[in-house]
């Protein structure tokens, strides 16, 4: 079980209020993101969540129960975090043990346990080594190790990738999702990667300055985002905004377009436009447009081998049912 | 100092320093091996010019044959030992304690450092006239606050006292090669044992106090050369009585007192080898504790 439920938590530091009143409820079985810019406070949150730190103010309820006061070891959660923070001097066997020795289990219990961890994770050729002797990934994978073991209520996971090469970044992000498959527990997971986010999430909630700008499936905020801020955040590449003549035929302050909903022409379309950079990725290729009077270029996605160059005409032509429309004030109009 | 020709040219222009260094250390050495096989007291008219008598291992045998010998080897172990286990432990309770944040911080740290720059004859001055002192003492005003008898400390419990005096300069040290030790510790590690159900006495001897074993080996290391030779402790104190007397102390008394210069050099060649046994035992340990 791992439902875990933030009602109007709040925390600062000093004078400093880095996360205003805050409500989010985490159904049990979830795969949540956290995402958002450097600084907004993702990690506070969930060291928030953890109990490493002090709520300021509000409630924290793990399973329906008051946790707020419950000091870490006690609220069932694990946790891995960005630096690994494996213990360099004991083996690796020891170090996924560990928990399991500080919870006082015999000793063939702790060695079954370990030796499943090892079974998930490929680590059974490394338990005897020291962590300094391990890859990054097999790093991570330990620390994973030492959260799994404890069988928590939930996982709480902090930018766990950041330290590994884009390779494997995609590899550990697979394995995770597939351990969230098998173990169907909780997990929620902070990442100021929108790749990550979109792939690995249940439900990715998007962080700004502490406040929660949008919660809710990485679809549904692909297609809906609630405004401009969730707009530019989700989606790669970023969301082409236009403001000006544009957003006022379509009766709103600023339009969203993705780069994924123009089709590209040589000879006929909407807007007309110079080719500024083209960056060819082989399955697709993304063109930046230059449009006449507007300093942004617009980014367009098109096929893997078109063959437009730097300086060429080349005419725009978005997609009118799916350009998203923001009021003055950044909100999406319905 | 990658080619030939640099590297002749390097080895050249450091000879003189080594040469220096050598000598500096080697014409002492060889003095007193040469001084251990010799008859040599001033007073009765040995002199250089005269020419020295060969004794061949005389001063050797008497060395070690005087019942002064083996109590002083072992006064020399329990004083630096005794002052190696206090510091050690102290010093990492200091250093825990330094480490929180508390108010006025700066103040504390540079107050717990002071000891270290009191020079030892001094330092050992003030614990005998001001704390020590069974009339007068600090020590004896607490002792009779409480109704008991105060403690004549450099006669009833001269080793101890020794210890304590030593200890008091010795700790500063200690705390802060420990202290900076701690400091680099990844407070993430505490976070994640913290998490993983340790509470705070398991997360000090599973996490800090591993984390703290290169530091605690250094510490010994570096103290036990300099606290195997303390002398002005002794000297101003106890004057070697009450069986205070370190090897260091009784080859002083053979050189001054009996003006006897071949039975203090003999000495001196067993201070030699003790130290060296006691450096080999230590680098045993520090060699496992380094190498990871
Ligand atoms: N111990 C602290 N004392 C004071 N301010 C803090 C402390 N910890 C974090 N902050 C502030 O709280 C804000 C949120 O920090 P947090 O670490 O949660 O950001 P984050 O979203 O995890 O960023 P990143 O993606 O860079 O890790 C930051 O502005 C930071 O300066
Ligand atoms: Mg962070």
């Amino acid at each position: 079980m791992g439902r875990i439920t933030l009602d109007k938590v709040t925390k600062a530091f000093g004078e400093v209020e880095v996360i205003p009143p805050l409500d989010l409820t985490i159904e049990d079985g979830e795969f949540v993101v956290f995402v958002g810019p450097s600084g907004c406070g993702k990690s506070t949150l969930l060291r928030l969540i953890a109990g490493l730190e002090d709520v300021t103010g509000g409630q924290i309820r793990i399973d329906g129960k008051d946790a707020t006061a419950v000091p870490p070891a006690k609220r069932g959660l694990a946790m891995v975090f960005q630096s690994y923070a494996l213990y360099p001097h004991m083996s690796v066997r020891k170090n996924i043990a560990f928990p399991l020795r500080m919870a006082g289990l015999d000793k063939a219990e702790q060695d079954r346990r370990v030796k499943n961890a090892a079974d998930v994770l490929n680590l059974t050729d490394y338990l005897d080594r020291r962590p300094g002797q391990l890859s990054g990934g097999q790093r991570q994978r330990v620390a994973i190790g030492r959260a799994i073991v404890r069988e928590p209520a939930a996982f709480l996971f902090d930018e766990p990738l950041s330290n590994l090469d884009a390779a494997l970044r995609v590899g550990m992000r697979l394995e995770i999702s597939e351990l969230h498959e098998r173990l169907k527990t909780t997990m929620i997971y902070v990442t100021h990667d929108q790749v990550e986010a979109m792939t690995m999430a249940d439900k990715i909630v998007v962080l700004r300055a502490g406040h929660i700008e949008q919660v809710g499936s990485p679809l549904e905020l692909y297609r809906e985002p609630r405004n401009l801020f969730v707009a530019g955040f989700i989606g790669s590449p970023r969301m082409n905004l236009i403001d000006g003549e544009e957003a006022r035929k379509r009766d709103a302050a600023t339009i969203g377009v993705r780069p994924e909903h123009i089709t590209p022409s040589p000879d006929t379309g909407t807007w007309k436009g110079r080719v500024g950079v083209a960056e060819h990725l082989g399955s697709d290729t993304f063109f930046h447009v230059h449009i006449d009077g507007r300093s942004e270029p617009v980014t367009v996605r098109a096929g893997g081998e078109v063959a437009m160059h730097h300086g060429d005409t080349i005419y725009l032509t978005p997609d009118e049912e799916r350009i998203h429309r923001f009021d003055g004030k950044g909100l999406r109009i319905a | 100092m990658a080619t030939q020709h640099s590297r002749s040219a390097a080895r050249l222009m450091m000879a003189p320093a080594v040469i220096l260094l050598l000598g500096w250390m080697l014409v002492p050495l060889l003095m007193t091996l040469y001084f251990s096989f010799k008859q040599y007291l001033p007073m009765r008219g040995d002199s250089f010019e005269r020419g020295l008598e060969w004794v061949g291992f005389e001063n050797y045998v008497r060395f070690i044959g005087s019942s002064s010998f083996w109590p002083s080897v072992q006064a020399t172990l329990l004083i630096v030992g005794g002052v190696l286990v206090i510091t050690v432990i102290l010093g990492i309770l200091l250093a825990i304690l330094l480490d929180q944040p508390i108010w006025g911080q700066g103040i504390v740290r540079i107050l717990v450092i002071a000891p270290f720059f009191v020079m030892p004859t001094v330092s050992a001055l003030v614990w005998k006239n001001m704390m020590m002192d069974p009339v007068n003492g600090m020590l004896s005003y607490v002792w009779r606050f409480f109704g008991a008898t105060p403690v004549s400390w450099l006669s009833d419990a001269s080793v101890e006292s020794i210890i304590l005096i030593v200890s008091w300069q010795w700790l500063p040290f200690a705390t802060l090669i420990l202290l900076t030790a701690i400091q680099s510790l990844d407070s993430e590690q505490l976070e994640a044992a913290e998490m993983d159900g340790a509470p705070v006495l398991s997360r000090f001897f599973y996490i800090v106090l591993p984390h703290l074993g290169r530091a605690i080996t250094i510490v010994i290391l570096i103290q036990t050369i300099f606290l195997l030779s303390i002398f002005a402790e002794i000297f101003v104190t106890t004057g070697g009585s009450f069986g205070t007397r370190t090897l260091t102390y009784l080859i002083f008394q053979r050189v001054v007192d009996s003006q006897n210069i071949g039975l203090g050099s003999a000495g001196g060649v067993y201070a030699i080898i003790l130290a060296n046994i006691v450096a080999i035992f230590l680098m045993r340990i520090v060699g496992k504790n380094l190498d990871r």
